[in-house]
């Protein structure tokens, strides 16, 4: 029985000969699971909330490229997020009366946020640790204060309205969530089976290897700006897809929705779940993601009906989706604290963070 | 014709010359010695053959190539490949992977390759795993192949880091002090390996401090002191020779 279970496919395409069958069978219960979720939560704020937690997936699957794989602490994320929202919002939307399909956007955009990511990490790439923190945090800021400041394309502070929503042939997805919800699962399952071939393959490795020790990566005759710009390249193609369908589900977007905020929020997904592994990331995504859109929002409800209850004014108008913040760092303290490599490590981050521990055990 | 020539090559760090017109040639298949007292510039000779330093002035030769100044990756690329004094292996990657890392500049699938893991990719990375195992029984370290580099014994790490170096087919293989800190039995393993390494055909320059070491298997041994060389010759002339004797004694002694 094990033994079947630990079987292999090798003939299978697209690197999914790498799973093992108990891996594939637990993968299609988890995916069969999620295909029904709309039609188990037939409430659309929920399914809206479950589609949203899409556009974070995609995010942390990105970050994670550069800051868990490659081992280069970005905090301003969000900014590419923005400039593919934007790139799609300004050639679909009334803003210049330019409606292209939004499917050739999808590519467009990811490779504008791409090609972006190679402008602003060419700068960066002597740098390292805190000094590229502060250098990409430069980023996150400058990014949102264009976009607010270029009002002749971008509707300045206002945001641009009325975005194309997609369809498929004669099908519209309209303000329905449903086909969000399923294109963000088709797009993430695709993304999800790149992300690992690459992780398990040449670029993988470098990347890898330049977290690891940039020199002996270089004496390896690793390209180290080549390979550093493609982390952040390909990085940032994936906050261009989110962007992407994150603007034509909410049709209206405005330079406050990627704020400093969202790079946090993307930063703690990954490190919640566990940097580094695709699953942890998974996870962690899921989990900031559903507080953020599902359980803060219908906690405030609870504090309001608490606040009815026993006459506590002050709890009878609370928005606690506005103390999110609040609870995200809460979360960061605990898990630094109690579970520092994340809720699913990669095994790499594990070790390192125990190594003290058995040194001296 | 000498695989790789120094032509008077000096490097100097604002007013100290760190190494001073050093000329000498590696011919192909020997095995070359760099030795000398702490702090004699031996190191520095490897950072400027490696591209880490550009050299003040003087030249780096190889294989009929200039390649002074070339960045380090090239270097590997032309067919230089090097361990460190301080073990310098990706820790927290697996010994194979380590060892694959070593391959990437032999390998050519591409990003959208390795996405997909195209017909091209599989096949090559198949190819390069089997090289990196057959590397790996060669050192006698396979049955460490999904192990982190970290958790290997210390010897076995300064052997992964020779493999990994030997994984992209080099020519020339700079060795950085391979036996410091290990025990008389693997000094007397490395010294078999590395005789085993010449003989599949790659030219060695080793800096050693383990005279024992040096003199078994040295072809020819270059003394530096200083940044300068004083003197050069077969291992047992260079044993006697006065200075060489003073530089690691001291006068009088």
């Amino acid at each position: 029985m094990k033994a079947a279970l630990a079987r292999r496919f090798p003939g299978l395409p697209l690197g999914l000969g790498r799973y093992r069958l108990d891996q594939i069978i637990v993968g299609a219960v988890v995916g069969i699971v999620l295909l029904l979720l709309p039609v188990i939560d037939q409430n659309s704020s929920h399914i809206s909330a479950f589609a949203d937690a899409g556009y974070v997936l995609l995010l942390a699957f990105g970050l994670n490229i550069v800051v868990g794989y490659t081992g280069l602490l970005v905090l301003g994320y969000a900014a590419f997020f923005a400039i593919g929202a934007y790139t799609y919002a300004m050639l679909a939307s009334p803003q210049f009366n330019l409606h292209y399909n939004f499917w050739i956007m999808l590519i467009v955009s990811a490779l504008v946020a791409a090609a972006f990511g190679v402008i602003l990490g060419a700068p960066t790439l002597r740098l390292r640790g805190d000094y590229l923190a502060i250098v990409t945090l430069g980023f996150g800021e400058i990014v949102p204060q264009l976009l607010r400041n270029l009002d002749k394309y971008t509707n300045g502070p206002n945001g641009i309205v009325a975005i194309d929503q997609p369809s498929i042939g004669s099908y519209q997805f309209g303000f329905n969530p449903t086909p969000y919800y399923y294109l963000y699962f088709v797009v993430i399952v695709i993304c999800l089976i790149l992300l690992n071939n690459l992780r398990h393959s040449r670029l993988g490795r470098a990347w890898m290897a330049i977290r690891e020790d940039e020199l002996a990566a270089e004496h390896m005759g690793i390209n180290t700006t080549a390979v550093k710009l493609l982390a952040f390249s390909i990085g940032s193609a994936f906050a261009g897809i989110a962007g992407v369908i994150y603007a034509s589900k909410v049709t209206t977007i405005s330079p406050d929705d990627f704020q400093f905020q969202v790079s946090v929020m993307i930063l703690l997904a990954i490190v919640l779940g566990g940097i580094g592994n695709l699953v942890g990331v998974l996870v962690g995504g899921a989990i900031i993601a559903l507080l953020n859109f599902l359980v803060l929002p219908q906690a405030s409800n609870w504090a309001h009906a608490l606040g009815y209850k026993f006459g506590i004014v002050s709890l009878q108008n609370v928005d606690l989706t506005n103390y999110h913040f609040m609870l995200f760092g809460f979360i960061l303290v605990l898990v630094m604290l109690f579970r520092p490599e994340g809720l699913v490590p990669s095994a790499t981050v594990r070790a390192e963070l125990h190594a003290e521990q058995e040194a001296s055990s | 014709m000498a695989l790789l020539s120094l032509r008077e090559l000096s490097k100097s760090f604002g007013g100290l010359a760190a190494v001073k017109n050093l000329t000498f040639d590696v011919d192909e298949g020997a095995i070359i010695s760099l030795i000398g007292p702490n702090g004699a510039g031996k190191s520095t000779v490897f950072n400027l053959i490696t591209g880490i330093y550009r050299p003040t002035s003087g030249s780096v030769n190889f294989a009929g190539r200039e390649i002074a100044g070339t960045k380090p990756n090239a270097v590997a690329e032309a067919g230089i490949t090097r361990t460190f004094q301080n073990i310098r292996l990706f820790a927290y990657m697996t010994v194979l992977e380590n060892v694959l890392v070593g391959r990437h500049v032999r390998m050519h699938a591409q990003p959208w390759g390795d996405a997909i893991h195209s017909p091209y990719q599989r096949r090559e990375e198949a190819e390069s795993r089997k090289r990196a195992m057959e590397l790996l029984e060669w050192f006698g370290i396979a049955r460490y192949a999904h192990d982190w580099a970290r958790n290997l014994p210390y010897g076995q790490q300064r052997r992964l880091e020779i493999a990994r170096a030997l994984a992209s087919d080099p020519k020339l293989l700079l060795l950085d002090e391979p036996a410091a800190g290990t025990n008389p039995a693997e000094k007397a393993d490395l010294m078999k390996l590395v005789q085993s390494i010449r003989a599949r055909g790659v030219t060695v320059l080793l800096i050693e401090h383990d005279m024992k070491l040096v003199m078994g298997i040295s072809d020819y041994v270059h003394v530096l002191d200083y940044g300068e060389e004083i003197a050069h010759g077969k291992p047992e002339q260079v044993r006697h020779d006065q200075r060489v004797i003073e530089a690691y004694l001291g006068k009088g002694a």
